[in-house]
């Protein structure tokens, strides 16, 4: 995880102080942590691995164990200030209920995901093999992610449900990516709302 | 981590109350005993005390074994002692009886002081609250200002909530492990077949049995048994038993064929020997009443707000008695509250029981959080 840092800070320049945040497969409790103490959020966590509920206890966050793909039914609508899925998209099925429930019990979302259109993906699928990198670790047979896509299929996706893109940053190992990021950008990370919300 | 040791033997002590305790039901007690046991040392800054609440059929004894006893007794020797996820060298533990509880505390057995002879069914209903009110009692006894926290299972659980609401300032953190915020119609039914069954017992007298020299055994026994029914899983319960036969073979009589009914027999039989019916049916009655959210017209999150202590909520994916979902009505409530508030869902086959076993994760995450809880750490006398 400590390879994904910028990926905290990004999402903790979103952070007002103070603000509740909800954090979605928060796994080690590592970035309620860092949040608690970077912007002193009133933070909440759900993961649904039982060890990493052990750690998120002994990491002192609050952790609420349930299966994402069931939906937040539990929070209120609006209830948080930012609802947080830090690189675990891609491991959800229900992707397009999972945007409609964060975007529901939270103010905006912020969402990030390995890219699977990087340059070096692609130039592995075109060698014939799945890709194995920094932001894509797994073999193909023992991988938790299920939802393969591109930061221009995410965009299209945001469109078709009427989600608005507020700000979008684009890395590869760490450094910003301005230019072609759907091509030479191997994480994106989002900030996302609704229409209505907008000011 | 040392190797997990027992708190070894210990010694039940009482103290007794003449301040008159006001009771929820309008009732009061002049005066009142309660039998209670602790593990480990006081710190000096009385920092690090841990209550212990017990659920319908426990006690006082939580962790280690009386005089003459040789091995472990404590209901929960498994998580309280010197290594275990409740560590006794570094809490001070106190396990208490309730009142109206049948090991030593004053209950429907006790000599009503008006009346010169047993309480019986005249002992006055107690709720939840006053079973906290009481415990509160005992802590000022003790000299105890703030609990370092307060844990307990099931009716146990209950307690421990009710305690972060009767006394926010007194409790800093809560343990609330296969509890629910309130009973549901299903589970007082069960309740009531309990108490129909004890109350229709010719042994029974009205409450007085004691006088009579006699038990309402049989009512105490289906009570039992009725409730063992609940207490686990129907896989578990498959597990264990199945549908082996006592005899190998059906023998076509109403006597003990099938192994299930030899469990629920001996654990009713045992039970009788060993619990006050008037006790029973006090517990079940002080379940069904619990119900903080009532007087907030439901809303369990208004009744939470005024808690201020840092909450674990524990369930176990095969209990139907208390279901994870009652669990997280609670979790879900704590949170809207933006209370602190870590919930474990334990995948556990043993039902609602499984709060009394030692399963790994279960215990794994007890250990845990009773880590986090901060003491002052500077020894007592």
């Amino acid at each position: 995880m400590a390879a994904y840092r910028y990926d905290y800070e990004v999402i903790a320049q979103w952070i007002e102080p103070a603000e509740k945040v909800l954090d979605l497969g928060c796994g080690d409790g590592d970035l309620l942590r860092y949040l608690g103490e970077a912007r002193q959020v009133c933070g909440y966590g759900v993961e649904n691995d039982p060890d990493k509920i052990v750690a998120c206890v002994r990491n002192g966050i609050n952790v609420i164990q349930a299966d994402m793909n069931h939906g937040l039914a539990g929070f209120s609508d609006g209830f948080f200030d930012h609802v947080i899925m830090s690189l675990s998209l891609q491991a959800m099925h229900n992707t397009q209920g999972i945007l409609a429930e964060m975007l529901r019990v939270g103010r905006e979302a912020v969402v990030s995901f390995p890219n699977f259109g990087y340059w070096r993906h692609r130039q592995s699928i075109l060698n014939g093999r799945m890709p194995v990198s920094e932001s894509l670790p797994y073999q193909w047979f023992d991988t938790p992610n299920v939802r393969f896509f591109t930061i221009a299929d995410f965009e299209a996706l945001c469109a078709d449900n009427d989600i608005v893109i507020r700000q979008r940053l684009a890395f590869d190992e760490g450094k910003a990516i301005i230019d072609e990021p759907n091509f030479l950008a191997s994480v994106a990370v989002y900030r996302l709302g609704r229409e209505l919300e907008r000011g | 981590m040392t190797h997990a040791r027992s708190v070894g033997i210990v010694t039940p002590r009482t103290a007794r109350f003449d301040t008159a305790l006001p009771l929820k039901s309008g009732g009061r007690l002049e005066n009142y005993e309660l039998v209670y046991e602790t593990y480990g040392e006081l710190d000096a800054a009385r920092s690090n005390a841990v209550l212990v609440c017990h659920a319908l059929s426990g006690s006082h004894h939580v962790a280690g074994r009386h005089v003459g006893e040789d091995q472990d007794s404590g209901w929960w020797n498994n998580m309280v002692g010197p290594g275990k996820p409740l560590d006794t060298r570094k809490f001070f533990v106190i396990g208490v009886n309730n009142l109206g509880g049948c090991h030593g505390s004053t209950g429907p057995r006790s000599i009503n002081p008006v009346s010169g002879r047993p309480w019986g069914a005249d002992f006055p209903f107690v709720t939840v609250e006053d079973w906290v009110d009481a415990q509160a009692k005992l802590a000022d006894h003790l000299g105890i200002g703030c609990f370092a926290a307060v844990i307990g299972g099931s009716l146990g659980g209950m307690q421990a909530l009710s305690w972060t609401l009767q006394y926010p300032d007194r409790v800093r953190h809560a343990a609330v492990i296969a509890s629910a915020p309130k009973l549901s119609a299903q589970n007082i039914a069960f309740n009531e077949v309990a108490r129909q069954s004890i109350l229709t017992d010719p042994d029974f007298h009205d409450g007085n049995f004691y006088e009579h020299g006699v038990v309402p055994a049989r009512g105490l026994r289906l009570a039992r048994m009725v409730g063992h029914i609940t207490y686990l899983s129907d896989d578990a319960m498959g597990e264990k038993f199945g549908r082996s036969l006592r005899h190998g073979k059906t023998r076509y009589s109403y006597d003990v064929e099938f192994e299930i009914e030899s469990y629920l027999r001996h654990q009713g039989d045992k039970f009788a020997r060993q619990f006050d019916a008037n006790t029973y049916l006090l517990a079940t009655r002080a379940l069904d009443y619990y119900d903080p959210a009532f007087d907030h017209d439901g809303d369990l999150a208004a009744a939470l707000a005024k808690a201020r202590a840092s909450f674990l909520v524990v369930s176990f994916s095969t209990d139907w008695r208390f279901a994870p979902a009652r669990s997280r009505e609670i979790v879900y409530a704590l949170a809207h509250d933006r209370h602190d508030v870590c919930y474990a869902e334990i995948d556990c086959p043993a039902g609602h029981d499984s709060f009394l076993l030692d399963e790994p994760r279960y215990h794994a995450v007890l250990a845990a959080w009773f880590e986090r809880i901060e003491v002052s750490g500077e020894n007592g006398e």
